[in-house]
């Protein structure tokens, strides 16, 4: 017997059942096409201003910074304010997001590449595909316009997050996600991202700037 | 079995750990940081303790359709372009990883943080056969260099030092300037990250854990804060997962039911840094990730506990809060207990996976103060567990060893006055507290023959000891 169907009909013995009584596999296939969500803490459950409020709130408890602009139109030259406010040098990498390439970059003196980051980058930016209030946490999807990369390998990476993509909880995000890709379907990479890189393996000491980005920075739009 | 156990000489273990003063320093971080943490965070949420309800409810169910979620996750991951093998026990995972990696040509593989990894003792296997495995977590990296166990299943340096692990880099890291300052700890991680950054780049293959896969979508979710764990699976051209058949779950809603009690239970973040989901390998309009996306289900036992007392056990979710909770944890530290998994869940699952004969010792390694289950996010009755595994001792042959070792633990610790008197203020501030409301136990651990007939008055939160030292302080 192979060893797929050894440890198959192993736990089949152990729990006494065949795996073909029809009650069970119904069972099953039940809870995997409705996805019960169980217990959403109240504490997401709000929305309009306390929503972003309390997203910007969890994002600074998360040790990320925040930012709000009111458009589109206003991100690169927030971008390049925060990167001269921190010394840094004024070189971004991006992926191909549309609504990143729509901004007006030209006006800063920024100096942009495009693609994935092979470890060279200093500073990146991304496009969010949610937030989530409840812990301030950033949903990130990987694809060209994207790439994950950039949300590791850079030293500073700034994530701009639309003020209508900021959901309250985790399950509002993957309603959306099942929209998007289809239910059962997901894009190769989902990275919740909550606040910088960290570790505290030295004595339990908090260090930020482990292995991925020493500084994040988010971009609320409103818009 | 795999990776070499000292578990029988838990006693001897622990002694040579009771003396050893970097150890004891080093644990002093356990007990002081961890359980802080932990509180403030659940008192921050109004609903962590029906999380932990809906968290045990989930793994319940999971484990009682297990075979059922494993097939459905098995088709999803193939549906989207990856490939799952699955392994009786630690041979069976350590033959097909390597086979993997020479598939890939590997030379290098760097590795995120896994305890099935550990349990499977990859990292000697793959050095034996040309491979050089790559610890990327920096707790993890630094026991590597030391060639040692992980003293704690979420901070596996937790036993060290900053100055040992400063001696370790100078030993190691040759070719940078003797002269340079390692005195602080963020310099060491900043060193660590250099030296690690250029690993990442150049390996060919990268070893994840996971601490979830997810049936609905042939997903592997990985918890971390460094970021070494993705920075080990979207460079190299091949992502391996390795995971134990339990870590399944049906849904990403159930994921995120349980993952709103991992963090806080673990190192008392609302959310760990980085949570990632990742579903076959890249795609075609992907411009990184890697080209291939194997998953590794590995048995190693876990089969054989459903069923059986022990399928509790199978909820667990790693998080690490029962050793931190634990006073023999924070007496003697990970290594005593001679194996992979320390602490009371170690204590419960270490006999399951290598035999009671050869760690018989653990279940032992107790006060009964009930602090793991109290903090336990999947409700895990470690306790109750342990005691079985003694009245299972005592049903085979080796119950009269059984009594003695019990007794003799006790005595072990009643000889050594500092740590009887450390290990039983514990035991009673958490046992007045819990039998406070009824003021009375039917059952204490070691006094079976007492509490049979007839209940043993509930202390009322100090040791005699402490209150003869009091009420002698207040007369003088
Ligand atoms: S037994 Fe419970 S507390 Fe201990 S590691 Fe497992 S889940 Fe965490």
């Amino acid at each position: 017997m192979s060893a797929r169907d050894d440890i198959l009909s192993n736990i089949r013995r152990s729990l006494g059942v065949t795996g073909r009584e029809t009650i069970r596999t119904q069972i099953a296939e039940e809870r995997l096409e409705r996805a019960p969500k169980g217990l959403i803490p109240a504490r997401g459950q709000v929305s309009g201003e306390e929503r972003i409020a309390l997203f910007k709130a969890q994002v600074e408890s998360s040790l990320a910074t925040v930012t709000e602009v009111s458009s589109p139109a206003d991100v690169p030259q927030s971008v390049a304010s925060f990167l001269r406010d921190h010394n840094l040098p004024a070189t971004l990498r991006m992926g191909a997001d549309l609504r990143l390439k729509a901004m007006p970059w030209g006006e800063t003196s920024l100096e942009i590449s495009h693609g994935p980051s092979a470890g060279k980058d200093l500073n990146a930016v991304s496009h969010a595909y949610g937030g989530v209030a409840e812990t301030g946490s950033l949903v990130m999807i990987s694809g060209p316009e994207n790439p994950s990369t950039l949300n590791f390998l850079p030293d500073n990476h700034i994530i701009v997050v639309s003020a209508k993509d900021i959901a309250g909880d985790y399950e509002a995000v993957w309603s959306k996600v099942r929209f998007t890709f289809g239910k059962g379907s997901m894009p190769r990479t989902v990275n919740w991202i909550t606040g910088p890189s960290r570790s505290g393996d030295i004595e339990q000491t908090l260090l930020l700037g482990a292995h991925g980005p020493r500084r994040v920075h988010v971009v609320i739009v409103r818009d | 079995m795999s990776v070499h156990s000292t578990s029988p000489q838990f006693k001897e273990n622990a002694a040579r750990a009771l003396s050893d003063t970097q150890l004891q320093r080093a644990l002093g971080n356990v007990k002081q940081g961890f359980i802080d943490k932990r509180r403030k965070a659940v008192e921050n949420l109004p609903e962590f303790e029906a999380l932990r309800d809906s968290a045990r409810d989930i793994k319940n169910h999971t484990l009682r359709h297990l075979d059922l979620y494993l097939e459905a996750y098995e088709a999803k991951v193939k549906a989207s372009g990856g490939q799952v093998h699955f392994a009786r026990d630690a041979e069976e995972a350590r033959a097909i990883v390597l086979s993997l990696c020479r598939e890939a040509n590997a030379r290098t593989v760097t590795k995120g943080k896994s305890m099935i990894a550990e349990e499977i003792g990859i990292n000697e296997h793959l050095e034996a056969n040309g491979v050089t495995p790559i610890e990327t977590d920096l707790g993890e990296y630094i026991i590597q260099l030391r060639h040692e166990l992980p003293s704690h299943i979420i901070a596996p340096a937790v036993h060290l030092n900053a100055s040992q692990v400063e001696q370790d880099f100078r030993r190691v890291h040759k070719d940078l300037d003797p002269n340079r300052d390692l005195s602080q700890p963020v310099q060491l991680l900043t060193e660590a990250r250099t030296v690690l950054r250029e690993r990442f780049l150049a390996a060919d293959v990268g070893i994840t854990g996971a601490n979830f896969l997810v049936a609905e979508t042939g997903t592997s979710v990985i918890v971390t804060n460094e970021g070494n764990g993705d920075l080990t699976q979207i460079l190299p051209k091949t992502h391996i997962v390795l995971a134990s058949i339990e870590k399944v779950v049906p849904t990403l809603e159930d994921v995120s039911q349980i993952l709103r009690v991992l963090a806080r239970s673990a190192t008392g973040q609302e959310m760990s840094v980085y949570t990632t989901f990742s579903t076959g390998p890249r795609r075609s309009s992907d411009a990184d990730g890697p080209e291939n996306y194997h998953v590794v289900l590995i048995d190693n036992g876990r089969s054989a506990m459903l069923g059986t007392s022990f399928e509790e056990m199978l909820r667990c979710i790693r998080c690490g809060a029962c050793m931190n909770h634990c006073p023999i944890y924070h007496a003697v530290g990970g290594h005593a207990y001679g194996w992979v998994y320390p602490g009371p869940m170690g204590a419960v699952l270490t006999p399951s996976l290598i035999g009671v004969d050869q760690a018989g010792h653990l279940p032992n390694a107790s006060t009964f103060c009930g602090r793991c289950e109290s903090v336990c996010p999947v409700r895990i009755p470690l306790p109750k567990l342990m005691r079985h595994w003694r009245d299972r001792e005592f049903e085979h042959h080796l119950s009269p060893a059984t009594f003695r070792s019990g007794l003799a633990f006790w005595g072990f610790f009643a000889k050594r006055p500092a740590l009887y008197r450390l290990v039983t203020r514990a035991a009673m501030a958490s046992l007045g507290w819990a039998g406070r409301s009824k003021g009375r136990f039917n059952w204490l651990p070691l006094a079976k023959g007492w509490t049979k007939s007839r209940d043993f008055p509930a202390p009322q939160g100090e040791t005699f000891q402490a209150r003869w030292k009091r009420e002698r302080g207040n007369n003088a």
